[in-house]
């Protein structure tokens, strides 16, 4: 956190000066570990073991949080006889298939609840028939599958949507197959000796970091967890952050003041890009895209893949406000308010398989707008391959970054992989405007919308992206004027009409955020979404963003010192939803609504006033007393008892165990990255059996456990650096302090492979090697794994061939394999060999790293 | 820091040690570039000298009133010289300025953009703000070397298919010409139903990559513009 997020870490050193302990757990010694209380080195990949170890030690050691857990969370609900656990089943849950290398969760469900059809959003896992699209063009490839798997879970699915009744409970928690109880039994291996065996840090560590957590985790204290990357980049990413999650409610640290699970997100509005999706699988405000089924209309994709209960009950409110916003008038209740005019999925559009598709020219055109893939994303061969069989590219940067010029100067044009004359991809360069010469919002990532103005025009022939887009979108419309196309009508009958300003025609900001908070039938600015109607007299193009311009006040811009104001400061920007800092904060307060402590008081019911009440917005319905009992048959937020404090969940509860929502288990299980130098010690299961591969030459794996490659590498960035480099390496200053690409390895590595300090190294893995300047530092600790030492390879992800400052790009040695919940690569920990030099150039590069793979037993690779 | 001054407050410091010679120093008081520099030379001395007492002569000295005066460790006044005196920082002349937030990673400290004569002369942190109190990271601090980069590209470029090199484009042309080209892959990638009739209306024509650098408002405007499209294929980093 200090070097990528060191104005945030400032609040961390705030934190210590007071009192707190800060421990940090990661594989490098870093500026972090340098202030903190304790640095634990440990096995990249290695998390699940670690949280897993955690949750063992406060359940058997009895230290949950008991009265939040019980008041809390499903910990008294029963799990049906159907599920087996990892425990019973060689390290695999009940309900796979592995042919298809897919779960069937139904044998996951809770008992008493009655799922007519399945869990919300998980539906697709019923309909066997949806195809695989990638296995047209190579045989026996039944894992690469790429169906809608969990692919609409995010939204108001997730949860389940379908259930009905109420789950049995024992308020004991001692039923054996209560969730308390099956959780207890599944951990129940992660002890302390075994946590140490599969990490590599000493039991001694291990319990330093147990006790301060439990011991700092009380009605007095609370604990926050704080991560970034190092836990989305593997192929259980998305189970890594079940497990604090599982923590984090077992030790009472959720919508609590000092507690959390914090995501450090790396770009300044990559939180707002996921708010307001340019994500295939999501609308605004984290609705599910529709999935295409027979006979789908409107009520019969709410009924699917909406909740009942909870706050997304109201997802029919949240979507058709949503379709009113872009389709006006020509969205009306009689034809289901332009339902049909959204495109449907039917399986992962996610970015690896759209460039596998390019390669595969599948799709033809693409549109690359402030991103670097051909440096910054896993596999840069695969990347740069899927640019080259293009038709159109558009790149729409502020300097000529690697993606743009692939065609002249690509590591593949050295090799004689491609050649520029066989290149047929037309590309077209559009310069930007920079942050400084447009106004607008960034979700920063503790979802603040802060406004920035306008200070400058920009220059020549630079534009914004809204006045791109936009104009774009006017052209497109102009040039299809007229037709009688059906398909044409979604983008004919589209509100596209901004206000603009300027001899450029620059539209409207402000205009376009008064769309996203959204109107009354009156074009009153609407100041919350809970004024959402399902009748078509509301619009909101993003319903958590919904008050951001109450009043017609654009909130966002609100500036009151941070100086003049209280801890909260909850006059500076607008935070979603309805400028709530702190979610969840209903559990800040007891079940009688009274706050754990003083000292810990947040939010609060006050019985005199019949409100609820605190520093921050009450994340509950202001007069929902904390002994509310729904009535029978209650929807939405009805539905929620005065103590169901995770309103978005449809039964109100912190989930300790998922009956549904995750394609990989409803526990988080420890499986060894798909690349990893040693055997998974705590499950006979090697890695997550529901990941996602796409086995081409182009992107060949590294045997788990081979000679070959018998080192594990991890990516991470510098403090002088940001991600694929285009706004860090071409400036003068950032290059003078991070001037060359380089690799960190321990002194007994260096002298295992003879690597001279400050001289060169090369990297091999299965699709291509590179070099770097050699960093020997004892911030790289070798770890005993088992029975065998684990060396580990630090690399910075900066550079590329452009700029001022360049060097190979350390993605180009990462294959991608995917979690199969969110078809994120796993690009935090790979295996790789090292070898003192330079690499070899041109042609010779090719039989190098195929030199490799021979040895390794791994398929010929490459360009094919 | 300006190499005048540095020189002179190295001087300060090592004026203690009198390892130095005072003409040395001041020598290096007056060489630093810029259009206000003092010229130098011996003739320059002389010439002075003869049209200014002796007390104002040696009032030039650093040395002499690091000395004499209120400053005796050489960190102030003592070693101005009539150009660092009129120095000020580029934030003293601005015509405005600006708030604005840091376009780096998410953390989303505060900026404050100085801008003169239409131009961005200056970005610091924005002490209002309390995510960030005013501070900036090595990044943040560079941003105005960001937004006035020497190689940045104004202009649109253009590579043909099979070309070798970049051609210059009209922006209004490169428009139109994308806007043709969208059409065309729509129509080229158009899916109305899949093969066992579930109705798809979408096209896998063309796709689309990036967004967390944007604005939310950009964001908003893509998304509705490719849905509207049909096209499904809308991705960002924070896939990946």
């Amino acid at each position: 956190m200090a070097e990528a997020h060191p104005v945030g870490f400032q609040w961390v050193m705030e934190a210590k000066a007071r009192g707190a302990t800060i421990i940090h757990v990661d594989p490098r010694f870093t500026r972090t570990s340098a202030v903190a209380d304790l640095h634990v080195p440990f096995r990249a990949g290695a998390d699940i073991a670690f949280l897993g170890g955690l949750i063992n030690y406060v359940l058997s050691e009895g230290k949950d949080f008991r009265e939040y857990v019980t008041t809390f969370t499903n910990a008294a609900e029963i799990v049906g006889e159907d599920f087996v656990d990892t425990e019973d089943m060689a390290g695999i849950f009940s309900g796979y298939n592995a042919e298809t290398g897919r779960y069937d969760p139904i044998s996951w469900q809770l008992e008493g609840v009655d799922y007519e059809a399945p869990a919300a959003g998980m539906r697709d896992h019923w309909e066997p028939e949806l195809r695989d699209e990638t296995n047209q063009s190579e045989q026996g490839r039944q894992r690469e599958h790429h169906a809608a798997i969990g692919s609409d879970t995010a939204g108001g699915a997730g949860d389940a949507a379908h259930a009905t009744g109420s789950p049995r409970r024992d308020e004991t928690l001692q039923h054996p197959r209560c969730v308390y109880q099956v959780l207890k039994r599944h951990y129940a291996r992660y002890t302390p000796e075994a946590v140490s065996q599969v990490c590599g840090m000493g039991v001694d560590e291990f319990l330093a970091v147990a006790r301060a957590i439990t011991e700092n985790s009380t009605r007095d204290r609370t604990t926050a967890w704080v991560y970034s990357v190092g836990w989305t980049h593997h192929s259980v990413g998305a189970q890594y952050i079940r497990g604090a999650a599982i923590l984090q409610t077992l030790l009472g640290n959720m919508g609590r003041p000092g507690g959390g699970i914090l995501a450090l997100r790396g770009h300044a509005s990559i939180q707002g890009s996921t708010d307001i999706p340019t994500l295939y699988d999501l609308l605004p405000g984290y609705i599910p895209m529709p999935n295409a089924h027979l006979h789908e209309d409107l009520r019969s994709f709410l009924d699917a893949d909406a909740a009942k209960t909870g706050f997304w009950g109201n997802m029919d409110t949240y979507l058709v406000s949503l379709l009113k916003a872009w389709w006006g008038d020509a969205a009306t209740a009689e034809n289901d308010f332009a339902f049909d005019y959204l495109p449907r999925l039917t399986g992962d559009h996610g970015t690896y398989g759209i460039v596998r598709d390019q390669i595969d020219r599948k799709t033809y055109g693409y549109f690359v707008v402030g991103e670097n893939p051909a440096v910054g994303h896993a596999n840069g061969k695969m990347q740069r391959l899927g640019l080259a069989n293009l038709d159109w590219l558009v790149v729409r940067d502020m300097q000529m970054i690697e993606t743009a010029t692939f065609w002249k100067d690509g590591p593949e044009i050295e090799t004689g992989e491609l050649r520029t004359e066989d290149i047929g991809t037309e590309v077209f360069f559009l310069p930007c405007a920079n942050h400084t010469e447009k106004a607008g919002t960034f979700t920063n990532t503790q979802r603040l919308l802060q406004w920035r103005r306008e200070a400058v025009h920009p220059p020549a022939d630079a534009r914004s992206e809204l006045h791109f887009y936009f104009h774009l979108g006017k052209r497109i419309r102009e040039k299809l004027a007229g037709s009688t196309d059906d398909r044409d009508r979604p983008i004919l009958d589209l509100t596209w009409d901004y206000p603009t300003f300027g001899v450029h025609e620059e539209p409207d900001p402000e205009a376009v955020l008064a769309e996203i908070n959204g109107y009354d039938a009156d074009g009153n600015h609407l100041a919350s979404y809970t004024e959402l109607k399902a009748d078509g007299s509301t619009t909101a193009g993003c319903w958590i963003y919904t008050g951001v311009y109450k009043d017609g006040v654009n909130q966002a811009d609100r500036r009151k010192p941070g100086t003049e104001q209280d801890w909260v400061a909850a006059e500076w920007g607008w935070a979603w939803p309805a400028n709530r800092r702190t979610l969840y904060n209903r559990a800040s307060a007891d079940a009688d609504g009274k706050p754990w402590s003083e000292r810990k008081a947040y939010v609060w019911w006050d019985a005199e006033q019949g409100t609820w009440t605190g520093h921050d917005i009450p994340d509950v319905e202001a007069t929902k007393p904390p002994t509310y009992v729904p009535e029978d048959g209650a929807t939405r937020q009805d539905a929620l008892s005065g103590t169901d404090a995770f309103i978005m969940q449809t039964d109100g509860k912190a989930w300790l165990y998922a009956p549904a929502g995750l394609a990989d288990g409803p526990m988080p299980t420890h499986y060894e990255p798909v690349e990893s130098p040693v055997a998974n010690l705590l499950h006979e299961q090697q890695d997550n059996p529901a990941l996602e591969r796409i086995d081409r030459a182009w992107n060949r794996i590294n045997p788990s456990q081979s000679e070959v490659y018998p080192y594990a590498f991890l990516t991470y960035r510098l403090t002088e650096h940001h991600t694929a480099g285009g706004m860090s390496r071409f400036l003068g200053y950032l290059s003078e302090l991070q001037p060359e690409f380089f690799c960190e390895v321990s002194p007994a590595l260096a002298a295992e492979r003879h690597l001279e300090h400050l001289g060169w190294a090369t990297l091999i893995s299965a699709r291509t090697a590179i070099e770097a300047r050699v960093l020997v530092t004892e911030r790289m600790k070798p770890l005993r794994i088992g029975d065998r030492v684990v060396h580990q390879i630090g690399l910075p992800y900066h550079w590329g061939s452009n700029g001022l400052s360049t060097g190979d790009p350390a993605n180009d040695l990462l294959g991608v394999v995917m979690d199969p919940n969110v078809h994120i690569q796993e690009s935090k920990v790979a295996t790789c060999d090292i070898q003192p030099g330079r690499r070899p150039r041109g042609p010779a590069l090719l039989e190098f790293v195929e030199s490799y793979r021979r040895k390794a037993g791994v398929e010929p690779g490459g360009i094919t | 820091m300006a190499p005048a001054v540095f020189n002179t407050v190295v001087a300060g410091y090592l004026g203690q040690a009198g390892s130095i010679p005072v003409r040395l120093r001041h020598k290096h008081c007056h060489t630093s570039p810029g259009p206000d520099a003092v010229p130098e030379g011996e003739n320059h001395h002389v010439a002075r000298r003869a049209c200014m007492g002796v007390r104002t002569w040696l009032g030039e000295w650093p040395i002499f009133r690091q000395a004499t005066g209120p400053d005796p460790l050489g960190r102030g006044a003592a070693v101005q010289s009539p150009r660092t005196q009129a120095l000020g920082p580029r934030t003293a002349d601005a015509d405005e300025v600006v708030k604005s937030i840091c376009p780096y990673c998410a953390v989303g400290c505060g900026q404050n953009v100085y801008v003169r004569d239409g131009r961005v002369t200056q970005i610091e942190g924005d002490p209002d703000s309390p995510v960030s109190r005013g501070r900036l990271c090595p990044k943040g601090s560079a941003s105005t070397s960001l937004v006035t980069s020497p190689s940045r590209v104004t202009t649109v470029k253009y590579r043909r298919p099979h070309g070798t090199e970049w051609e210059d484009l009209d922006l209004d042309t490169a428009l139109d010409m994308i806007a043709d080209r969208v059409i065309d892959a729509r129509r080229r990638g158009w899916q109305d139903t899949d093969d066992e009739g579930r109705v798809l209306r979408r096209t896998l024509g063309f796709s689309s990559l990036g967004g967390a650098t944007l604005d939310n408002e950009e964001n908003y405007l893509i998304k509705k513009l490719f849905m509207a499209l049909g096209a499904i294929q809308v991705e960002n980093q924070a896939r990946i």
